[in-house]
């Protein structure tokens, strides 16, 4: 799984030659024959990476759910980062980002 | 524990107390520092304090559990009864009174005792020792002491009627002393005789040290109790340290901590002192949070930028984590940087934990930024209890700007200048139709004197926009109606501005255009500037062609001047707008290219009224108005001319030659104008039509306008004196004009007569649309409102 991460990353990172606006990824084609799970790539503006890794048991998320998700992951993650106590690298201990991840897989799940 | 039965007024004063001195809300544990104070208050000999906590298991479990608690607490009443101090005695002894607190910080004891306690006279007695609300701090201190020294009689420490029993021997530094104390844990002394404590207290104690062992310790220690919590703040033991205290060490350190928590103590002390809210901040506690506010920002609208704000709340040693934490409760609009209100929540926040209060998870509401910054004020008298998502940022008056550091901002600035952009479109969109409207209203009648100061408008709102651009981007806090409040603000300025402004350049129209349409304030006149300008754009020579407005059919109004005019009557005619102005693209080589739409543009704007005056004066309004190019155009200057500013003779000029048609020219203008005001300028154009159709009936045509008006703008030339340029292009007009004065002259009364009326269905007009502009307003406030209360929501 970290390796397939990897290869995402990798390959988001040519895609921002190209299109560096490009906002959302739909990195599905990543489908191990064991492993059934589909990656999502998210990039922001400012070069940072989500990446969310999706049981394909569950019944395969529509687009625009991956898409909202990803918003509200960058909505709390820029939350996370006005925060000036918060340094960029640091693993997000914010109870308030964390609440929200945790709602969103329980919604989603 | 044995088994311990309790009344039910026991229980509840029992059950209150403990929850006082539970504040860390874990409902099992009290706070040992609280509960020593409270035995403090007991006014009951160190010895028997220290009795009681043995008895109860205290010590032996190293914390008061409930049951402990209750144990002491019915131990204390025992012992201030007058009993012995026994085990069994705590369920022996029947029709105990209740454990009586003196003055103990919390009022809320003696509230209690107040209205628990049996013993009225003791209360009585009581409440007259009571020390005002903890709140108070060092005040109290002082009159504390002074109070317990007055009661004081004896020492006696079994007589629950002594409140007040060593206040006289307490020492003014008792009570720092005391807070000492009361921090080392009783508990761990259960075995200290009387001279054990004596060390303790040997602060207070060097005056009593040798009277009765505990009381003037107790009395002095009333005051204290609250500010143990300051002490926190600043010393490094916690509250629930149990500290053993040397004499020295102690003395060393009231002294200590009193110098260095001075501030905090206070901090500390008022925020212990809320009992029932804990998250409340006192009136002293605000502003002191506003001084440190003004150490970091001077301005108190301003923001604190995320950086400096944690230096600040780094220095109070807390771990990151903690303030990181803190940090996310209190930037309440996330955008990086702290208001007043979210400064004073975050360093509430700061001291309660530091005084071992336990983080919430979520801000209380008595800590909630204002939610919308609707008052500008910078004032921060009224604890941030608003809830409220302060969505835009609050209280962020452009004047932030400078403050903020970009940096910080950027995301919350991308954010919500964003938002604010977006509204702004909306806003300048619904601007947009509104001023065409209204300009289909204005130029009616450019000779109307509307005069519109509108006209001007593309260059002041061009500054406006400037402005509010300004005013957004720096202040990400402004709430969402500030852009509104903004834009009031604007819109004054901006009528002020059109007003004194002449409808200059066209490339200002274009400009203003836009810029009007952000300003939504002013939409309409906008608008109807734009429109104005536009038309008179592409009359005048120098409009930078502005948006293309309504192809005026009429004639009359070569100029956009004419246009204005046209369009504001020929929105509801539609028919009439004889191009007479031309929209500015179509600007007809008009015989007076030389008169710029200016004129015609200004007029326009002005005209409300001018509508009305498009029959009479179609081709005056747009641009000739100041012209007082032929009779008709006089007598729209006459009133109209005079209320316009246009002072560009080329509007004028054209105007006039538009205007000669008059109603055709009206009608044009009136179209031209605007086809968005239409509603409104179609009913009034017709009616300005119906009456004022001078004999300019030949649909406008631009020449014969000119040469017209001409004519016309000599008399009104003399008239309007105002119109500088004009009267330049009249004055040369004029050598051949005065041939037909004396047919003019009726001509010229009579459309001063439809002049007039024309310009009083337009200011009518004008009213109306102006209230229902302040609606719309009002509206996009309420709406922006229920936006901002939304948004927190719908990020999640």
């Amino acid at each position: 799984m970290v390796h397939t991460s990897l290869d995402v990353v990798d390959e988001k990172i040519s895609a921002m030659g190209k299109a560096l606006v490009d906002q959302r990824e739909l990195y599905l084609g990543l489908l191990y024959p064991t492993e059934d799970y589909k990656v999502y790539g998210y990039v922001t503006n400012s070069k940072v990476k989500f990446v969310m890794v999706v049981d394909s048991s569950n019944t395969a998320l529509r687009d625009n759910e991956i898409r909202s998700m990803f918003r509200k992951l960058h909505n709390s993650y820029t939350d996370v980062m006005c925060n000036p106590f918060y340094n960029p690298g640091d693993h997000i201990q914010s109870r308030a980002f964390d609440s929200m991840v945790t709602s969103m897989m329980i919604q989603v799940c | 524990m044995e088994g311990l039965t309790l009344s039910d007024a026991e229980q509840k004063y029992y059950s209150d107390l403990f929850s006082y001195c539970d504040i860390e809300s874990t409902k099992k544990v009290a706070a040992n520092g609280r509960v020593l104070e409270l035995f403090r208050a007991a006014q009951l000999p160190n010895d028997v304090v220290l009795q009681i906590m043995e008895l109860c298991g205290a010590t032996r479990l190293g914390y008061f559990g409930r049951s402990q608690f209750y144990i002491a607490l019915k131990l204390v009443a025992v012992a201030q009864s007058g009993f012995p101090l026994r085990v069994e005695s705590i369920n022996t002894v029947k029709d105990l009174p209740l454990p009586r607190f003196v003055a103990s910080k919390n009022e809320q004891e003696s509230r209690h005792a107040a209205s628990y306690s049996s013993d009225s006279e003791n209360q009585g007695s009581y409440s007259g020792v009571i020390p005002p609300p903890p709140g108070r701090g060092q005040v109290k201190k002082g009159s504390v002491s002074h109070d317990t020294v007055q009661p004081r009689t004896s020492a006696d420490q079994q007589e629950p009627a002594s409140p007040v029993v060593s206040p006289q021997q307490s020492p003014p530094t008792s009570p720092h002393t005391w807070r000492k104390h009361s921090r080392h844990p009783s508990g761990g002394n259960s075995e200290r005789p009387l001279t054990g404590p004596g060390p303790f207290w040997s602060p207070f104690g060097e005056a009593q040290s040798g009277s009765s062992a505990g009381d003037a310790v107790w009395s002095g220690h009333s005051p204290p109790p609250p500010q143990e919590t300051w002490v926190s703040f600043a010393d490094t033991p916690p509250t629930s340290t149990l500290l053993t205290m040397h004499p020295a060490s102690v003395q060393d350190q009231t002294t200590v901590r009193t110098v260095a928590s001075a501030t905090t103590a206070n901090e500390i002390r008022r925020q212990s002192s809320s009992y029932d809210d804990p998250w409340k901040i006192t009136d002293e506690q605000r502003q002191y949070y506003v001084n440190q506010f003004k150490t970091i920002q001077p301005d108190l609208n301003g923001f604190i930028p995320g950086s400096a704000a944690k230096e600040f709340f780094t220095k109070s040693k807390l771990p990151i984590l903690e303030l990181s934490h803190i940090w996310e409760l209190s930037d309440f609009d996330k955008d990086g940087a702290l208001t007043l209100d979210e400064f004073c929540a975050a360093f509430h926040l700061v001291v309660a934990r530091k005084n071992g209060y336990d983080l919430p998870e979520k801000l209380p509401e008595s800590l909630m930024p204002k939610l919308i910054d609707l008052e500008d004020s910078a004032d921060v008298g009224d604890q941030p209890g608003e809830v409220g998502y302060s969505g835009s940022p609050a209280e962020a008056p452009p004047s932030k700007s400078p403050s903020m550091p970009s940096l910080n901002q950027t995301w919350p600035e991308l954010n919500q200048s964003s938002e604010q952009w977006e509204t702004f479109s909306e806003r300048s969109s619904s601007s947009q139709t509104l001023t065409q409207f209204d300009s289909n209203i204005a130029p009616a009648d450019p000779d109307t004197a509307i005069v519109h100061p509108v006209p001007i408008r593309m260059t002041p709102s061009k500054i406006h926009m400037q402005e509010m651009e300004l005013k957004r981007t720096g202040s990400d806090h402004t709430n969402p109606t500030s852009p509104l409040l903004v834009k009031p603000s604007d819109l004054s300025e901006e009528s002020k501005i059109n007003s004194s402004v002449k409808f200059a350049s066209g490339n200002t129209v274009a400009d203003g255009y836009s810029s009007s349409d952000s300003f939504t304030s002013d939409p309409e006149q906008i608008g109807n500037n734009v429109t104005h300008q536009r038309s008179h754009s592409g009359t005048s020579p120098d409009n930078t062609a502005p948006p293309p407005p309504p192809p005026r059919p009429q004639p009359s109004h070569s100029r956009s001047s004419s246009l204005d005019m046209n369009r504001t009557f020929a929105v509801t005619t539609g028919q009439q707008q004889a191009g007479v102005v031309a929209h500015p693209p179509a600007v007809p080589p008009r015989p007076q290219p030389s008169q710029a739409p200016g004129p015609v543009v200004h007029r326009p704007v002005d005209a409300d009224g001018l509508i009305t005056h498009t029959s009479t004066s179609p081709q005056q309004i747009p641009e000739q108005p100041n012209f007082a190019d032929f009779s008709q155009f006089e007598v729209f200057a006459a009133s109209n001319v005079n209320e316009e500013q246009d002072d560009e003779a080329e509007k004028h000029p054209e105007v006039l030659p538009v205007e000669k048609a008059s109603d055709p020219a009206s009608s044009l203008r009136v179209a031209k104008t605007d086809s968005k005001i239409e509603e409104k300028t179609a009913a009034s154009v017709p009616a300005n039509v119906s009456k004022g159709t001078t004999p300019l009936a030949p649909p406008p045509k631009p020449v014969r306008r000119r040469l017209k008006s001409e004519d016309e703008l000599r008399p009104e030339v003399d008239e309007h004196t105002q119109k500088t340029g004009v009267l330049a292009a009249v004055l040369a007009s004029q050598p051949s004009i005065p041939r037909s004065v004396g047919k003019d002259k009726k001509a010229i009364q009579a459309s001063i007569r439809r002049n007039k009326e024309t310009n009083t269905v337009l200011a009518r007009l004008n009213s109306e649309l102006q209230q229902q502009l302040k609606d719309v307003l009002e509206e996009r406030i309420s709406l922006e409102v229920q936006l901002e209360q939304l948004r927190p929501f719908s990020h999640l």
